[in-house]
């Protein structure tokens, strides 16, 4: 099966690891991920103001790319995957905009949000099946005690993104439980670690992370799993003492083709 | 200074309406950027409202807002205060002038891991 796929800036760069072995595990299961040609940055965060129509547009090129090729979109970043998919949201719920944004496009068809997109995770829930990732396995966890961090932009505004519960999710908690994990319940997993403010205040970055890191080992976790870069970054660069990886590492090292996680 | 910007203005560019908040506070409790406001986002919702616009248009509060949605997602009545938030900001940066984050700032606040996430994802916050 070929699915279209947006990797977005920080994967190509920073995050190389959180896009190489999401290719290479999605292979494993048959899935081929095709990059979008020419897709350009989805701008890191979603602007709601309804006169903003600019910055929704690469990621409109995108899935109308992908909708006319008649393939889902498959993002892994967490900021990528909220923008891509609250931007679909807003062409197929709002007429006006979606006509502003088709006089930019031009090209004779407008898009109106029909594409449908999946996170990396979805993809692996909802299109894999956990049940078969258990069965694909070859270096299980051994019961490694994982946090999962879903930080916010996987999650919310929950009405459009509709992954998983916002206040209880799971998603990612099954996951390391089918890689043979034990995944570690922690009250700030669904909290902000302070995101781009690291620019300009890295006091209050600091702040935020520090409650995540420690809230997540006194719940017991070994090691902290996100799918986003700028939380991975925040919570190292504040001090974990815990290793923080990808979800995709930590996948590709069960699955066998990635060696150990840890540093 | 920037001078208000007319309420009703907000009020389209948010699609947020704050007659339905009902002051229950929870957008303002779980905010994590609360410490660092001088305007929270309940006082958003309802300065708003009575057209009390020029103090937020004035006020370092605007660039605080994490765009985490909790404010969005948590709000018992649907009012989604960070929309409010954004609108206030986005009418301040669109004046000339008015970029909160210069091109030229950027390389002080680099460090050799900063994913290129957090460059644009402030630029697009802080600047038009």
């Amino acid at each position: 099966m070929k699915l279209s796929y947006f990797p977005g800036c920080t994967l190509k760069n920073k995050a190389k690891s959180l896009d190489i072995y999401a290719r290479k595990s999605s292979e494993l299961f048959g899935i081929t991920l095709e990059e979008i040609d020419n897709w350009q940055c989805c701008g890191g965060v979603y602007s709601t103001a309804k006169n903003d129509v600019a910055t929704k547009l690469a990621s409109v090129r995108a899935l109308k790319q992908a909708y006319e090729k008649g393939q889902a979109l498959v993002t892994v970043c967490s900021a990528c995957h909220n923008v891509i998919k609250q931007t679909n949201h807003l062409m197929k719920n709002d007429t006006a905009i979606a006509k502003k944004i088709d006089r930019y496009i031009n090209d004779g068809s407008m898009y109106t949000g029909q594409a449908q997109v999946y996170h990396y995770l979805e993809m692996l829930r909802d299109i894999v099946g956990f049940d078969e990732i258990r069965k694909k396995v070859v270096n299980p966890l051994n019961g490694k005690k994982i946090g999962a961090y879903y930080g916010c932009l996987l999650l919310r505004p929950s009405s459009v993104m509709q992954m998983d519960n916002p206040e209880n999710p799971t998603i990612m908690e099954e996951l390391i439980s089918a890689l043979g994990g034990q995944s570690i319940i922690y009250a700030n997993r669904n909290e902000c670690c302070g995101g781009y403010i690291a620019m300009e205040s890295g006091e209050l970055a600091r702040k935020k992370s520090n409650q995540v890191i420690e809230n997540a080992k006194k719940a017991g976790a070994e090691m902290i799993i996100t799918a986003c870069p700028l939380c991975r970054y925040n919570l190292i660069k504040n001090g974990s003492d815990i290793p923080v990886v990808y979800f995709t590492e930590l996948l590709a090292q069960a699955l066998g083709i990635k060696g150990d996680t840890n540093e | 200074m920037n001078k208000a910007y007319p309420t009703e203005e907000l009020l389209r560019i948010s699609g947020v309406n704050p007659n339905k908040c009902m002051k229950c506070g929870k957008c303002s409790a779980t905010c994590p950027a609360y410490d660092e406001m001088e305007y929270h986002p309940h006082q958003f919702v309802s300065m708003v409202n009575s057209g009390d616009i020029e103090p937020l248009m004035n006020s370092e509060s605007i660039f605080k807002c994490l765009s985490c949605f909790a404010c969005v997602d948590r709000c018992p009545r649907g009012v989604e205060p960070a929309k409010l938030i954004e609108a206030v900001r986005i009418a301040v940066v669109r004046k000339q002038g008015n970029n909160h984050l210069l091109a030229d700032d950027v390389p002080n606040m680099l460090d050799d891991e900063i994913p290129q996430q957090a460059i644009v994802s402030a630029f697009r916050k802080y600047s038009k």
